[in-house]
């Protein structure tokens, strides 16, 4: 005989199962972020955050490593924010949905899951050897840009393509131009959206390690110009993990890498909210 | 001469006739009322006129004219400001009332803000919204209800200045209340704008209209005063419609 489930406890056996998974899956990334802070947080100190390296990150701070992870995501994301919107307002607004869009569009998809250590490689051959940038900061940057562009691209057009239709017939029948519906009316209305997408960016940015360590170098020395080698803190924390130089600083410096990332994010959800509360 | 000559219009959307040979007028200062059941090409006579079909890459044949002059000579800003369109469902921009009235204005000329300012205050109460709304203009457009979104759609419309103001079913998802605020809207307006009216329900256009056009599968059946409409229409498929026979 067929084993009979009410429809009563089929709904709770549902219930418990997705409840398990969700608690599963926030148990381990707890887990991951304590486990860090918890072997991390002693080494935090004013000197540690403001201070040079020292033999190798054996002693001193990581104030070096700060400034060029700053460095290189800012010049990320300078460079890929207009690149990534731009052609995905192209791409939305000025094609007409053919083959180019869905072309681009599955070039984007794949190009965002490509593994960084590629395009650490094209960034050595293109922008250190090739173009003569040498090991720097812009390298680095421009590497990391090419790397996130596909993320923007692929968040900002789903952004727009949720823009209701109403909106852009309403902007046009008031007299608006296609630029006029686009700046004034798509994008404001897309830019949460959008920001979720430069969020994921400076995300990957900030911590990602194989597609610098070729491009940005790993130089302890301060980074001055956009020509200066540098070490981020993805780098420095595998660097010193790797060659086993000093367990301590390693978490202290992953402590200091994750305390970064989730600033970003709260920083930036702020911004979107206080945005949305003023135009919504 | 008439506000709009419509001669011989065929409107065609990828392998679709949206309007066949349609040939019409629209007189200065009247409310013209558009009826005829679904897909009967009502609202695609609308598109046709201010040219928004273009966006959905329609193409149009023959001739339409504003004050004589062909719309296609004409630049798609000047107009979409000379005739205004209001859809059925409210559609809010995001923003504030003051910024959703200002969003036509601004587009068209370089504008101070107390001239901006004088023009919302004249368009929301020639919208019959000023009382409901002066002391929030600063509160996002969201905030207000269906009826009072509509009606902030026709002083954004009206803040534009317009000559011709088109309906496409404004009355569609509104109160009774909410419609008849509307429908003394029109005619409070009617000296000073042209009005087309396309609209679901019959009795809006016995209501309001001069004179009624019929519409059916694209073609204009009849077009005629509207009591005369209402009461001897000259086409059997015009009285089927009215008395609900089908549609």
């Amino acid at each position: 005989m067929p084993l009979k489930i009410g429809p009563r406890t089929s709904q709770i056996i549902a219930y418990t199962i997705l409840l398990m998974m969700t608690v599963i899956t926030v148990v381990i990334l707890f887990f991951i972020i304590l486990y860090v802070f918890k072997n991390g947080f002693g080494q935090l100190s004013i000197e540690f955050l403001t201070e040079k390296t020292h033999d190798m990150g054996k002693a001193g701070g990581i104030f070096p490593s700060i400034l060029g992870t700053l460095f290189v995501t800012v010049v990320a994301i300078i460079i890929a924010t207009p690149l990534g919107v731009g052609s995905a307002v192209y791409l939305v607004e000025y094609t007409r949905g053919g083959l180019v869009r869905r072309v681009i569009s599955f070039g984007a998809d794949c190009l965002a899951g490509v593994p960084s250590i590629i395009f650490g490689l094209f960034g050595f051959i293109f922008f250190v050897i090739t173009l003569r940038l040498g090991w720097s900061v812009l390298s680095g940057g421009l590497t990391l840009a090419v790397m996130i562009i596909p993320t923007i691209i692929r968040t900002t057009e789903e952004a727009i393509k949720a823009v209701p239709r109403s909106y852009r017939e309403i902007s046009y029948s008031l007299g608006g131009g296609k630029l006029d519906t686009i700046l004034k009316v798509v994008l404001p209305t897309a830019l949460p959206g959008i920001l979720t997408g430069v969020i994921l960016g400076i995300g990957r940015a900030v911590g990602e390690t194989a597609a610098v360590i070729f491009t940005a170098g790993s130089s302890l020395g301060m980074p001055t110009s956009l020509f200066s080698s540098t070490r981020t803190l993805a780098v420095h924390f595998y660097i010193l993990a790797r060659e086993g130089i000093s367990m301590p600083n390693a978490y202290g410096t992953a402590t200091v890498l994750i305390i970064i990332i989730l600033g970003v994010n709260f920083v930036a959800y702020r911004l979107m909210h206080r945005f949305i509360a003023r135009y919504y | 001469m008439d506000k709009i000559q419509i001669d011989n219009v065929n409107l065609y959307y990828d392998g679709y006739q949206a309007l066949k040979n349609v040939t019409m007028n629209v007189k200065k200062n009247e409310i013209l009322g558009v009826i005829g059941p679904a897909n009967s090409g009502k609202s695609s006579l609308l598109r046709a006129i201010n040219r928004l079909y273009e966006i959905d890459y329609a193409r149009m044949t023959g001739m339409i004219t504003l004050d004589g002059e062909n719309i296609h000579k004409l630049s798609l800003n000047d107009l979409r400001r000379r005739v205004g369109l209001i859809f059925a469902t409210p559609v809010v921009l995001p923003g504030t009332i003051y910024k959703n009235i200002g969003y036509g204005p601004k587009l068209h000329n370089k504008i101070s803000t107390e001239t901006l300012d004088d023009l919302v205050v004249k368009a929301l109460k020639a919208g019959n919204l000023w009382d409901e709304v002066k002391d929030r203009l600063k509160d996002s457009a969201a905030t207000l209800s269906g009826g009072q979104q509509q009606r902030l759609c026709i002083a954004r419309t009206l803040a534009m200045e317009p000559e011709v103001i088109m309906m496409d079913e404004p009355c569609s998802g509104l109160d009774p209340i909410s419609t008849a605020k509307i429908e003394a809207t029109m005619l409070d307006l009617k000296e000073q704008y042209t009005f087309i009216l396309v609209t679901n329900n019959t009795k809006q256009a016995a209501r309001v209209a001069d004179r009624t056009a019929f519409f059916y599968a694209g073609e204009l059946i009849e077009i005629d005063k509207t009591e005369k409409i209402f009461t001897h229409p000259r086409c059997s498929q015009t009285d089927d419609y009215i008395r609900g026979k089908f549609g």
